[in-house]
């Protein structure tokens, strides 16, 4: 799509290739005989779903981690060890979706971070300190004041600093992790503006990015990761958006058991009515009913608001506009204790995070939604939680010696269990699922969405806010988010394709 | 399908499907946990009987329980707020100033500070009274306006302790009322009443930590307050009331010794909140919150005190017995460590 490709001398040596990488973490593989070959002057889109192994190549790349086997080369020579961090910088940079920008120091400091000039008594010289930094933005054309404060940039000024600061390094390639992720559409644009700028002087990028559209804006190749594996690479003006989001969903797998989920039986009351939500910044106009009995699905990928706007139903979130009511009632908003008496369950996104209390036992991690009914007067019946525990532990088929065992020693899985025995304690009326089979075998992953299936089969209205297809695919319908809006209404039966490409912001027929 | 990294994890484990023999194993070692300091408690009081005959007295061994329980109290309160992942230093200042406040209102005017505003009746609900307005005030700064506990709670000493000093100019309140002496002076069925209410309140904390919808809050809040607030717990709420239970408790420690010492020093409780955070870490409470229990604290601090009666029997120098103190809390730190098998934090 850019016009670049002069001055590319196909005999020039990639500037970064890595072959064969395989990377193991634990019993978990990240990259799998994965390999990329990047080189000069492109600007190579990297693509794949959560997990595809992206971020683990972007940190074998910059040498944040040595592979298991495989080699990474710069220009044709092998990379420098790992300790010598002043070699990979010369070679290559990384500006991460997160900013490396400290907020409290000046532009300058920031640009020259223990790169100090020294005056006679080996103290700091500003002066000459400013000046380099300075003539460094005016290099590459960056307009920022070198003596404001980095918290005061906007998001793209602090990127075009990082840009900058990669290439002083002396760098001329350059990874992108997402670079778009916080920006409007204005700033998107300048963005790009300056890396077209760049490439003009010989940078090379390597680009990664949830939003397809871009890559076909800005990309000359792309390659594309699919669970751990190299799944192709190719020039992105030969290859339509159709078979890219294809390489990237692969085969559709289904489970072994087809779902056939029963419609409702004639027309249910409405569980969960959610009208209106908005939070500033994240989702606006969200409206949508559910059903007892029904289960719907909240699509959408990272960022997409999907998980906020779950959190806000269960009130993890007070929404700025909008209501919430559940079976009638209307709980105060942004009280998680009101919204488990309305009769909410949830499963929050990050087990860990929010989900399990490690070092406390199955028995108190499953009841802890429900003291009231463990006993009188804020007493608790250890006997009566053992049993509600093992009933549930029965009910998940949870392996375990019993209930008294911490949760730190369960599998992933079994953990996962966990978290859903306990929201189902409370008999919930609207169960609310973040990514609920998120690092789970396929064993268990199976399990759990049947679980889901059955509950809402007993009358249960069911919220599934995830980006996996399996947890989708049980969904009587998935509702898109984008950019925190919903942008589609998908009716059991969607197209594996139609639905990545709705949740990655485009349509495949366009 | 794609999505997560392919996972050969948990289920290859789940091999033949574990017989549903529930309880048990696990459930007794968690106990034994417990128990750890038992052994150690039981070494010291056999040395302790071949350093000196008296150590095994029940007159020795009643001033050993008389001498800890107003510091027990602290150590109660102290485990009530580690396990919910807070920490209160305060607790040693609110235990002097508490009865102080209640000295400086009842004691009559001439004896010392005294401005004999109220009678002494009135003395045992201040001393009360102003522990809970130390603990509201602690809650405000911690809970509601999201301030670190540890320099909360630190400044919170240090202004406490100078009140203290201000209202009774340096000098210690005498002639308390009758009210504030009860307590520390009673005897009840030839036991002091102060190692009643001690034992009864470290019954009553094992109890609320072990068996209450309360309890297992502060477990919960000091293990992962996310995964609490998730739960629907209101982790704001229940740490309000921990660290009001907290300081009112330690306002009662604080009158149990006015009255056995029937005065009220500027300096009491100087220094007393590390040994009590000693005696909760030996005993196994962790400083990061969520680990621990009352019974283990129990156990810790009254190991140090038997160390320290031993040490006195023994007749080592008053003026050496700082410098062993620590020592020997640094020594059982290391054997629980030992014991324990976990690094404590």
């Amino acid at each position: 799509m850019s016009g670049n490709e002069g001055g590319r001398v196909p005999s020039d040596p990639p500037v970064a290739e890595a072959t064969d990488i395989t990377k193991r973490f634990g019993s978990t593989v990240a990259l799998d005989g994965a390999r990329i070959r990047v080189l000069p002057g492109q600007t190579h889109a990297l693509v794949g779903r959560n997990g595809a192994g992206k971020s683990t190549l972007v940190s074998i790349l910059t040498g944040l981690q040595a592979p298991d086997t495989g080699r990474v080369l710069f220009a044709g020579a092998a990379a420098p060890r790992l300790s010598d961090r002043d070699a990979w910088r010369r070679h290559v940079a990384c500006v991460y979706q997160k900013s490396t920008i400290i907020p409290q120091l000046t532009v300058v400091e920031n640009l020259l971070l223990n790169r100090y000039d020294r005056g006679r008594l080996g103290l700091i010289s500003w002066r000459s300190l400013r000046q380099r930094a300075r003539d460094l933005l005016a290099v590459w054309s960056v307009d920022v004041d070198v003596e404001a404060k980095a918290k005061d940039l906007s998001v793209e000024q602090r990127q075009f600093v990082e840009i900058a600061r990669a290439l002083s390094f002396g760098a001329r390639f350059i990874i992108l992790d997402e670079p778009t992720a916080q920006l409007d559409a204005g700033a998107i644009a300048r963005l790009f503006g300056h890396i077209r700028d760049l490439q003009a002087q010989g940078v090379t990028f390597l680009y990664i990015s949830h939003h397809l559209q871009e890559i076909y804006e800005i990309c000359d190749v792309v390659t594309v990761f699919r669970d751990a594996h190299h799944i192709l690479t190719a020039p992105v003006a030969d290859l339509p958006r159709g078979e890219l989001v294809a390489a990237m969903t692969g085969e559709a797998t289904t489970l072994d058991a087809p779902r056939s989920r029963v419609a409702p039986a004639g027309d249910p009351d409405v569980v969960l009515d959610v009208a209106g939500l908005r939070f500033d910044g994240v989702f606006e106009d969200i409206s949508f009913q559910v059903r007892a009995g029904e289960i719907i699905g909240l699509a959408g990928a990272g960022g997409s608001g999907k998980t906020e706007v779950a959190e806000t139903v269960v009130g993890l979130r007070t929404p700025h506009a909008g209501a919430i009511t559940v079976d009638g009632h209307t709980p105060r908003p942004g009280h998680v204790a009101a919204a488990l008496a309305a009769g909410v369950g949830f499963v929050p996104q990050d087990r860990h995070h929010q989900g399990l209390i490690a070092g406390m036992s199955i028995a108190d991690n499953t009841t802890m939604t429900i003291p009231e009914r463990l006993g009188a007067a804020g007493f608790l019946s250890t006997r009566r939680r053992d049993a509600v525990a093992n009933t549930l532990i029965d009910a998940l088929a949870i392996k375990t010696p019993g209930p008294d065992l911490p949760v730190s020693g369960l599998s992933g899985g079994n953990q996962q269990k966990v978290v859903m025995a306990r929201a189902l304690a409370s008999d919930p009326k609207v169960l609310v699922l973040i990514t609920p089979t998120a690092g789970v075998d396929v064993r268990s992953k199976e399990f759990l969405l049947d679980k889901v299936d059955r509950v809402a089969s007993a009358g249960t209205a069911v919220i599934v806010a995830s980006d996996e297809l399996d947890d989708l695919r049980i969904c009587d319908r998935v509702l898109v988010i984008f950019q925190g809006r919903i942008v589609a209404d998908m009716p059991s039966g969607w197209h594996d394709h139609d639905l990545v490409a709705a949740m990655e912001g485009l349509t495949v027929d366009a | 399908m794609p999505e997560t990294l392919s996972v050969v994890t948990d289920g290859s484990t789940a091999v033949a499907e574990a017989s549903p023999r529930r309880s048990t194993g696990k459930l007794v070692i968690a106990r034994l946990r417990d128990l750890a300091l038992v052994p150690a408690i039981a070494l010291i009081a056999v040395i302790g009987q071949i350093v000196n005959p008296v150590f095994l007295q029940p007159d020795n061994l009643i001033n050993i329980a008389q001498t800890m329980s107003e510091v027990a109290l602290l150590v109660l309160a102290q485990t009530i707020v580690l396990v919910a992942g807070k920490m209160d230093l305060s607790l040693e200042s609110t235990f002097g100033l508490a009865p102080g406040v209640a000295a400086w209102m009842t004691v009559a005017v001439g004896a010392g500070h005294g401005t004999g505003l109220l009678s002494g009746a009135w003395s045992i609900p201040i001393t009360l009274l102003v522990g809970a307005l130390i603990g509201i005030a602690n809650a405000a700064l911690i809970v509601r306006f999201g301030l670190h506990g540890f320099i909360v709670t630190l400044g919170m000493l240090i202004v406490l302790r100078g009140l203290l000093t201000g209202i009774s100019g340096g000098q210690t309140f005498f002639n308390l009322p009758e009210s504030m002496m009860y307590l520390g002076t009673a005897i009840w069925l030839g036991v002091p009443a102060s190692i009643w209410v001690c034992v009864a309140l470290f019954a009553a904390g094992i109890v609320l930590l072990g068996y209450t919808g309360f309890g297992r809050s502060l477990y919960a809040i000091g293990g992962n307050v996310d995964a609490a607030k998730a739960a629907g717990i209101r982790t704001d709420r229940v740490l309000w009331a921990a660290l009001i239970g907290a300081s009112v408790l330690a306002a009662l420690g604080g009158l149990l010794l006015s009255g056995r010492l029937a005065s009220v020093a500027a300096s009491q409780g100087n220094g007393a909140i590390f040994t009590v955070f000693a005696a909760a870490v030996i005993g196994g409470v962790s400083l990061n919150g969520g680990k621990g229990t009352m019974f283990g604290a129990f156990t810790g601090i009254l190991l140090l005190f038997m160390i320290q009666n031993v040490l006195t029997l023994a007749g080592v120098p008053a003026q050496w017995i700082g410098a062993l103190n620590g020592a020997i809390i640094l020594i059982a730190l290391v054997v629980s460590r030992i014991t324990g098998g976990k690094a404590q934090e």
